[in-house]
């Protein structure tokens, strides 16, 4: 009897603690499922976002367009401090005239979709949670169902299809900006051949494995941030508070999981047959 | 702003973004000079093929004709067997000698074909017999050192004769 009461009084503080973490655990794993069947029904009921597509194309203009200016200044100053670095790596080994290859598949195969995915989770991803929060917040949404309008049909399809379709854009627009700002910094700044420049990085640079990849990755990001904003959104507690830290979680978590996918994509694309 | 302000601008995103990926794939990528046409494929065996990688190119007095598609190893000869696909539009003849060549001192190693003077052409599934392999600079660097060492073994065996035998001296 003894060792069990005193096993017990061990036990004692531990037990809180365990508990807390159990629940915390089952409360994300329940968030998740949640999360899953909410995509599902989303996706399921995309019909009325497609059919009156100028509601998607309202929220293409708010998550892509409106995002335009942030992600093609960041490619342009992005490709520029790839040359300048570059290069200067690069001339130690007397290699300077593969700047061209270093700027473009850094930015096609990873800086590209993963620096335009954290922008785009926070400029476009925050924006989605704190507007379907707020709505959410202020009984827009109750009032929706009243009216026999699926809130999810109606407000969230249209925002997360806005950003899927958006996503890719912005991603490819990132790089190509970048590369045009590796060009500047490289060719007419510091004065690399413009010809090697360009003839290298098109012998380096394949059009399936590195820029098609490159897209798949943006994609895919895309997706993951869309999903957890609007879902962030929807699901927030309606009260200011809740809609303000909902939109934090959307930009730590999306950011997060553009980093996780982003490893676990590159691992699967580009350590296959091409790196041998 | 009204919707068609919005649909424009929208339009011009998307244009904007598809602009993007065609200077990727065309300017950038090599989608120009990749040529998704007719191939065929010719094996080729090596006894070392230094550094080549699947998907090296192929050329022949410098233009690239086609890309390695795999690299096997034969378990019977101990040797590389090198799968090309060569572009439907250059033909070669049967004897046409393949190397394994690098471009530039640290480049990147392709395949480089020299055509023989055979009548016949190569077709889907030959095998070409004349190769040459990589050179692997360790061999070099091994073969000079010899030759240096036997040079200096020579030149100390007959120290006296040598100031002589220079007129400058």
């Amino acid at each position: 009897m003894l060792p069990l009461e005193k096993l017990e009084k061990i036990a004692q503080p531990l037990r809180g603690r365990l508990e807390r973490l159990g629940s915390t655990v089952t409360s994300h794993v329940w968030r998740l499922g949640f999360a899953s069947r909410f995509l599902f029904y989303m996706v399921m009921h995309s019909g009325t976002a497609l059919r009156r597509f100028r509601l998607t194309i309202a929220e293409v203009y708010f998550a892509g367009v409106l995002s335009l200016i942030i992600i093609l200044v960041s490619g342009l100053f992005v490709g520029m401090v790839l040359a300048l670095q570059g290069y200067e790596t690069l001339q130690r080994f007397g290699a300077s005239e593969s700047l061209g290859v270093l700027v473009a598949l850094s930015l096609v195969r990873e800086l590209g979709p993963v620096v335009a995915g954290l922008l785009f989770a926070s400029r476009a991803g925050s924006a989605i949670t704190a507007e379907i929060g707020l709505m959410k917040a202020t009984e827009q949404l109750s009032a929706m169902e009243m009216m026999a309008v699926d809130p999810v049909a109606r407000v969230v399809a249209p925002r997360f299809w806005g950003g899927v379709i958006s996503m890719p854009l912005l991603a490819a627009l990132f790089s190509a900006m970048g590369i045009f700002g590796g060009y500047l910094v490289g060719v007419q700044l510091i004065g690399v051949d413009a010809g090697a420049f360009w003839s290298q990085m098109q012998a380096a640079v394949d059009l399936r494995n590195d820029i098609m990849n490159g897209v798949i990755k943006s994609a895919v990001f895309g997706v993951a941030v869309t999903w957890i904003a609007v879902f962030e959104g929807y699901d927030a507690p309606p009260t200011a508070e809740g809609v303000s830290r909902a939109t934090t979680r959307t930009v730590v978590t999306s950011s997060l999981a553009i980093l996780a996918l982003d490893f676990v994509l590159t691992a699967l694309m580009f350590t296959g047959g091409n790196a041998q | 702003m009204n919707r068609s302000a919005i649909d424009l601008w929208v339009g011009v995103f998307v244009v904007a973004g598809i602009a993007a990926l065609l200077f990727l794939a065309l300017k950038v990528g090599n989608l120009a000079t990749f040529s998704s046409g007719q191939s065929y494929q010719v094996f080729a065996k090596f006894a070392n093929i230094g550094g080549l990688k699947a998907r090296a190119p192929i050329k022949s007095a410098g233009v690239v004709v086609g890309r390695v598609a795999s690299i096997r190893f034969d378990n019977e000869s101990y040797e590389a067997i090198v799968e090309m696909n060569l572009d439907a539009g250059y033909q070669f003849p049967r004897d046409t000698t393949a190397k394994i060549l690098t471009s530039g001192i640290l480049g990147e190693q392709y395949v480089g074909l020299e055509a023989g003077g055979d009548g016949v052409m190569l077709k889907s599934g030959d095998r070409l017999r004349l190769t040459q392999s990589a050179v692997v600079l360790e061999n070099l660097i091994s073969q000079f050192l010899f030759s240096k060492a036997s040079e200096a073994k020579e030149s100390s065996r007959e120290p006296a004769k040598d100031p002589a035998k220079d007129p400058a001296k």
